[in-house]
This record gives structure tokens, C-alpha cells and sequence, in this order.
């Protein structure tokens, strides 16, 4: 259905000169595969703002839509892929990073963006993680933080807060979550930030950032999970989880990843704390086969495959 | 069309099984390899990432065989052809993802360089125990196609025919070495480049606009593209329409899975590959594949020796199971003797297609080894007794 007629089926046609009625478009709808709407997420999820968000930044990135690509794990988050009108491929879960990786060096013209879930990302493929951010592969990695496994039903993750209830932690988490910035700055990932739902304009900037630097970028987003992180939590609805996300924030542009643990008393720290210049996998396999083999060495420019 | 010539290194050499294997992906066309070491399949990526560097392709050691077996999809999609390679602790890791590069139609080649298992079992010591895995390891009905060389020569050979395959039926194709046909060293010839057949990709000629990625052509199988060519791919591991949206409803599901199998069952005879030799008059029939069917040649010419009529078939493709030649020879023969080194995976098919036409006897081998061509002579008398033919015993005729 054209959401446009979403919009104004209320309206009674023959009371509403239509003609005078500016058409009602969501403006990043061009980023969508409009045939796969409506979408899957619950009401109230902070999946389609980081959507949203991530629209934006490409619809203001200049890039060519052609060249981006993006890879999802599997989760809730992992189905962005289906709905970026893009090239866009839904993989295994937690491991959207190594496919990712594969793309990226046999189409080096490629802007990846790979997208996915805490759970997805630093619990199964928490591994891939680690190598792509020492390697230092250029891609963007965008982590929605729900504290939970969403798809599955609401069980614990590597990020869920100590002393919360999930379905396999019924009686209160008694593991101490990850502080995913860090891991990815330890890990040596060249840009880290932290945004959330609430930090739109921010978040926007950040994802096209990510995209600009040379390297493995990192941004996680905290997000509700209001079907099975918050009401089982009993902290609200989505607009209370933003909320909270709004008088709780604060900026701290460069801080020692160390200190942004999310905890239960302490500020949510956000901000772009790790911004550095490091060679790519890819520069540095091309400088150092220059330097061994010279003129034998022959750049690897992509693949068409006899085409 | 012909292999393009960079990288391939026509001439005659002494190499091992796993150094030919590298030159005939190479000589193939495969530019992306992502692998992580595991005896005794090591040597096929070391050779890669010393020789691709000045051929102009991709080489990377992911942080394991999960990661590798969906880098090389990644870079399937990006437009190369692509290998990985391992052995059965690899290959047990490799599971998930097979599906994937089935239900999505990726191309790729997957060497297995069999040892010895279950577990970490032998490393450096040979096995063909990993045959039904490759078929049935992961989850759900498919088809993939493996292929199953006996010497260096083959492993060159065999590796342009395989990435052919996954080029033609966009399905994951194994090449099942073992340690002793990887670590063998004899006589390859690699041919020039204007004598070697390549497959190309199938990409499509269609524009974006009239593109469905997951519409068959004819042979049942989808013409491809490529991420970055304008085409908005969607590519996902959930049951999916022609579009390659997910559509999970049961209509989806069976037209999709059926057709995945169907592309190789029904395609079959352009794909199997059974090299028969005295099976015209043959009382018993030997039929092998990979490094036994050597041992096994020694031992049908043993009982020849001793008058029988003793013929063999080598599999050269073990998958799809080559049912209809295996039927018909059963329907000739009294008997047919399976060695494996294993304790009964192919047997299995062969019983299945000889349907009580022939009566099929294994020759099991734990691993760690090869046969003694004695023993399967033994089982080739032993079934000869049991079918009531004459034959003299060395000792009977000195
Ligand atoms: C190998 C494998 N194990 C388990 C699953 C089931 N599974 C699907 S999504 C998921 C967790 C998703 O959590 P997260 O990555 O945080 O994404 P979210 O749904 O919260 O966005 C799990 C365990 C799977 N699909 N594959
Ligand atoms: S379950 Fe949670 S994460 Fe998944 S769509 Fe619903 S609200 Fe979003
Ligand atoms: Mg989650």
C-alpha cells in the first residue's frame, strides 16, 4: 500500500478538496522498499528511528545509493536489511561482520554498512567483532542496543543491566553486562560513539561520519525494547524509555571508553569518544606487498568475473 | 570461454594433491579465497596467498572456518569467484553456513582435505568419513554437488570442473580430498590457458527494473548480479519469493526448496561422473571413489589375476549419488564391493540404488590409512564364493 493513502483514508473525499491538500510523504521513503511495508517492528521500537536516522544520513551523504551496500545479522534489528531499498542481504545470526568483510574486499567500490543487534554482534559474533576492529576493516558497524534479544522473546544478553528480568534471567541478571565502546575502542576500532533514540540529529551526523572515516567504525545506539525489555522491566513504554534517554544523557565527546559503562545510577554517557587515523586491511595488504614484491604485485581491483 | 591466463602455470610439475588444488582454482578463475588453517588442508591457502598477491586476487585468514565460509560469500556477492578450504573439525563449523550458500544460490567452492574423526581424531592421517556430512550436515532438504579426486592430477582437474559447477548451478561444491591425496606428490600437467573450459558467472542481462533475482531460467537456476551494479539485491537466508523477499508461508517454502533440490537431482546427468572399466561382463563390481579407488584398481586386478570377471566404477561425483549407473550395474552383476575409509557412508546409496539387484558388500576402514588391497580382495573372493563362482587361489594355480 502507498503510504500516502495511509495518510488520508480518514479523510472523507467528499468533503476535502484533495486537490489542495499537499501529498503526505515520509521523507526518506525513497530509502525504503516500499513494496516490503508496513513494517515488522512493535509500536514504540527505536529500530525504525535508527532507520530513520540511518535515511537521513544518506539521503545528505552525496553517496551514490548504488554503492551501499548494507549486511544484517539476524534479530529484530538484523531485518533492517529487508526494508533499506539498497543492496542488502540478511545473513546468519552474528555473523554479518565476516560476510561483511567479504563484500567489502571483493567490491572494494563498496560503502558496507553492516547493522545489527547487541546480541547478534558481541554474543555470537562477538569474535568477528574483535578481528574486523584489529584489522581495521573500512565499514561501518551501527549496534542497536535493546539490552535484550528481542527476536527471540526477551532473553538475556551480553548488554542486559545488571539485576533486570528476562525470560532465561527470571530472577534478576547476575552477569555483568559489556561496555561496547570499550571493546571496540581496546579491540582498535577507529571511530566509537554512543548515541540514543533521543539524540536524533546527533545520531544522524554520527552515521555519516562513520561512513566518511577510513576504518572500522563504530556506533552504538541505545534503543527501547518496549515489548520485552521494558514492560517485562516495568519501565514504560518507548516514550518513557526516550525520555529517560533525554534527562539522563550526558555529552562527553572523547571520554575514556573505559568510564561509559552503562549502570544503573550513573549518567548514560554519549558522544564520539575514539576518532583515529590507522591504516585500513586494505592499505596496509597493498603498502606491504608493494614493499615485498614491487612491480609484481598486482592490486587487487575487484572481480567481475569475466564479464 | 577460456581460463584467462594470468596465474595459470602451464606445464608439467611435481606437486602434491593440495598445491594442485590451489593451481586449478586459480587457473579456474578464483579470486577470493577465505580460509583458516587446519592440517592437512593447510597448504592449499598457504600456496594461495603466496601466489595471488601477483595474479591480482584476494587472499584473507579469517578468525575461523564460521567467518570463512561467510567472507566467501560476502565476496561472491561483491562479483568474485570464490574457495574456501578446511578439514572435518572446519568443516563441522562450516555447517550453518552451507545452508546459506544453498538456500541463497552462491556460488562457491568448498575443499575438504578428509582426516580422520569424530573430533580432533587424526589430523595428519587420511579418512573419507566426512561424505555424508557434506550431504546431510546442515539442517533442512538440499542438494549439493562434491566431487571426489584419486591424485595430484585430479585435484587440478577436478577444481576447474568444480568451480564450473557452482558457476552453472549456483550451489556449494565440494572438492572431498583426503590426507593422502593432498600430501601425495606425482605429475600434474597444467594445460594452457586457451585449452582450459571456464564457466562464467551467469550474470543476468536484464536491467534492474525487469530483475527478479531469484526468477529460474530454464535449467531451474536464477541468472545473478552483483552488489553495486544498481540492482537493489536482497538477499536473505529465510524462505523467499522470486524477489528474494522473505515469504514464510508453506506455497513459498515448497516451490523454493523443491526447486533448490530439483536444480541438481533433475539436472543430474549433465553433473555425475562414473568412470567404469570391465563392468560389460563383470560377475562382481568394485565400486570406489577417491584415493580407495587406487588401492581398489590394485585388488581388481588381483582377482582378475585369479579368473573372475571383476569390474570397477569410480565415483568421480559422489553427490548427486550417481543411483541410475549404480542400478544398472547391479542389475548385471551378482555382486558389488564398496571400500571405503569409513565404517559405511556411500555404501549406504549403493545399497539403496541396487535395491537387492546385486548383493553389496562393505570394506570398512576405520582411517589413518588406506587399505590393504588384500582386504578388499578378500571381500571381492568372499563375495564371489557366496555367488557360487569358480576361481583359483594363488595356491591352488602355483
Ligand atoms: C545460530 C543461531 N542461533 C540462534 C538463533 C536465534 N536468534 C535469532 S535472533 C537472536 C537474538 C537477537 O538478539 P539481538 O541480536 O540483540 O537482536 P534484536 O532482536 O534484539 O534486535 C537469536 C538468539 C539463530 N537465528 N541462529
Ligand atoms: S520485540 Fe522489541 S526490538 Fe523487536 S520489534 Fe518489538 S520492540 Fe522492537
Ligand atoms: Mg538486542
Amino acid at each position: 500500500m502507498n503510504p500516502t493513502e495511509i495518510m488520508v483514508s480518514d479523510a472523507d473525499e467528499k468533503d476535502v478538496d484533495t486537490s489542495r491538500v499537499a501529498p503526505i510523504e515520509n521523507p526518506v521513503l525513497s530509502m525504503l522498499r516500499q513494496d516490503r511495508l508496513p513494517h515488522i517492528w512493535c509500536p514504540g521500537c527505536g529500530i525504525g528511528t535508527v532507520v530513520n536516522c540511518f535515511s537521513r544520513a544518506l539521503m545528505s551523504s552525496g553517496h551514490d545509493m548504488n554503492n551501499v551496500a548494507v549486511v544484517s545479522g539476524i534479530g529484530c534489528t538484523g531485518r533492517v536489511a529487508g526494508y533499506m531499498n539498497l543492496d542488502s542481504f540478511h545473513t546468519t545470526h552474528g555473523r554479518s561482520i565476516p560476510f561483511a568483510t567479504g563484500l567489502r574486499l571483493a567490491n572494494p567500490g563498496l560503502k558496507v554498512v553492516v547493522f545489527s543487534g547487541d546480541g547478534d554482534l558481541f554474543a555470537i559474533g562477538g569474535n568477528h567483532f574483535l578481528h574486523a576492529a584489529r584489522r581495521n576493516l573500512d565499514m561501518l558497524i551501527v549496534c542497536v542496543n535493546n539490552f535484550t534479544y528481542g527476536m527471540t522473546g526477551g532473553q538475556v544478553a551480553p548488554t542486559t543491566p545488571l539485576k533486570s528480568t528476562q525470560s532465561t534471567m527470571p530472577f534478576g541478571n547476575f552477569e555483568p553486562p559489556m561496555n561496547l565502546p570499550f571493546v571496540a575502542d581496546a579491540a582498535g576500532a577507529s571511530y566509537v560513539a554512543r548515541w540514543t533514540v533521543f539524540h536524533i540529529r546527533q545520531l544522524v551526523r554520527a552515521m555519516k561520519e562513520g561512513m566518511e572515516h577510513k576504518g572500522f567504525s563504530f556506533i552504538e545506539i541505545m534503543s527501547p525494547c518496549p515489548t520485552l525489555y521494558l514492560r517485562r522491566n516495568k519501565l514504560g513504554d518507548g516514550v518513557d524509555q526516550v525520555r529517560y534517554f533525554k534527562e539522563h544523557s550526558v555529552l562527553k565527546n572523547g571520554a575514556n571508553t573505559q568510564d561509559v559503562a552503562i549502570t544503573a545510577t550513573d549518567p548514560i554517557v554519549v558522544g564520539t569518544f575514539v576518532e583515529r587515523e590507522r591504516p585500513t586491511w586494505l592499505d596496509s595488504r597493498n603498502a606491504q606487498l608493494t614493499a615485498t614484491l614491487g612491480d609484481r604485485f598486482v592490486p587487487y581491483g575487484g572481480q567481475n568475473v569475466q564479464k | 570461454m577460456k581460463a584467462s591466463p594470468e596465474g595459470v602455470l602451464t606445464g608439467v610439475h611435481f606437486m602434491d594433491g593440495d598445491h594442485a588444488a590451489c593451481e586449478g582454482a586459480i587457473a579456474a578463475g578464483c579470486r577470493f579465497v577465505a580460509g583458516y588453517p587446519i592440517t592437512p588442508s593447510t597448504e592449499v591457502v598457504e600456496r594461495f596467498s603466496v601466489r595471488i598477491p601477483t595474479v591480482g586476487g584476494m587472499f584473507i585468514q579469517m578468525e575461523d572456518e564460521i567467518a570463512s565460509s561467510i567472507a566467501i560469500q560476502g565476496a561472491a556477492w561483491g562479483g568474485a569467484k570464490v574457495m574456501t578450504v578446511t578439514s572435518g573439525p572446519g568443516l563441522s563449523l562450516m555447517m550453518e553456513h552451507i545452508g546459506l550458500a544453498v538456500m541463497a544460490e552462491v556460488p562457491c567452492v568448498i575443499v575438504d582435505v578428509q582426516r580422520g574423526g569424530p573430533s580432533t581424531g587424526l589430523p595428519t592421517l587420511p579418512a573419507q568419513a566426512d561424505m555424508m556430512q557434506v550431504k546431510w550436515g546442515s539442517h533442512g532438504d538440499y542438494q549439493i554437488i562434491a566431487l571426489s579426486p584419486n591424485s595430484p592430477q585430479e585435484c587440478f582437474d577436478l577444481m576447474i570442473r568444480a568451480f564450473n559447477l557452482s558457476e552453472t548451478w549456483r550451489c556449494p561444491v565440494f572438492m572431498m580430498m583426503d590426507e593422502v591425496v593432498g600430501h601425495m606428490v606425482e605429475r600434474v600437467e597444467i594445460p594452457p590457458a586457451d585449452q582450459i573450459e571456464i564457466v562464467p558467472r551467469r550474470w543476468t542481462t536484464k536491467k534492474p527494473s525487469e530483475y527478479r533475482a531469484f526468477e529460474p531460467g530454464p535449467d531451474m537456476v536464477p541468472d545473478m548480479a552483483k552488489a553495486g551494479d544498481g540492482y537493489k539485491l536482497h538477499i536473505t537466508g529465510l524462505t523467499h519469493d522470486e524477489r528474494g523477499y522473505p515469504a514464510m508461508n508453506v506455497p513459498a517454502q515448497n516451490r523454493l526448496v523443491r526447486r533448490l533440490s530439483d536444480k541438481i537431482l533433475k539436472n543430474r546427468d549433465k553433473i555425475v561422473d562414473v568412470r567404469e572399466d570391465g563392468c560389460e561382463d563383470a560377475d562382481i563390481i568394485v565400486v570406489s571413489y577417491g584415493i580407495t579407488s587406487r588401492v581398489a584398481g590394485a585388488a581388481v586386478e588381483m582377482a582378475r589375476g585369479l579368473g573372475l570377471k571383476v569390474g570397477s566404477a569410480r565415483m568421480v561425483v559422489c553427490w548427486p549419488f550417481p543411483d541410475v549407473e549404480i542400478a544398472r550395474l547391479s542389475r548385471k552383476a551378482k555382486a558389488i564391493v564398496v571400500p571405503e575409509l569409513n565404517l559405511g557412508q556411500m555404501v549406504g546409496e549403493v545399497e539403496r540404488a541396487a535395491c537387492g539387484d546385486a548383493r553389496v558388500y562393505l570394506v570398512d576402514h576405520a582411517g589413518g590409512s588406506v587399505h590393504e588391497p588384500e582386504r578388499i580382495l578378500e571381500t571381492i573372493l568372499q563375495a564371489a564364493r557366496d555367488a557360487g563362482l569358480g576361481f583359483k587361489t594363488e595356491a591352488e594355480r602355483s
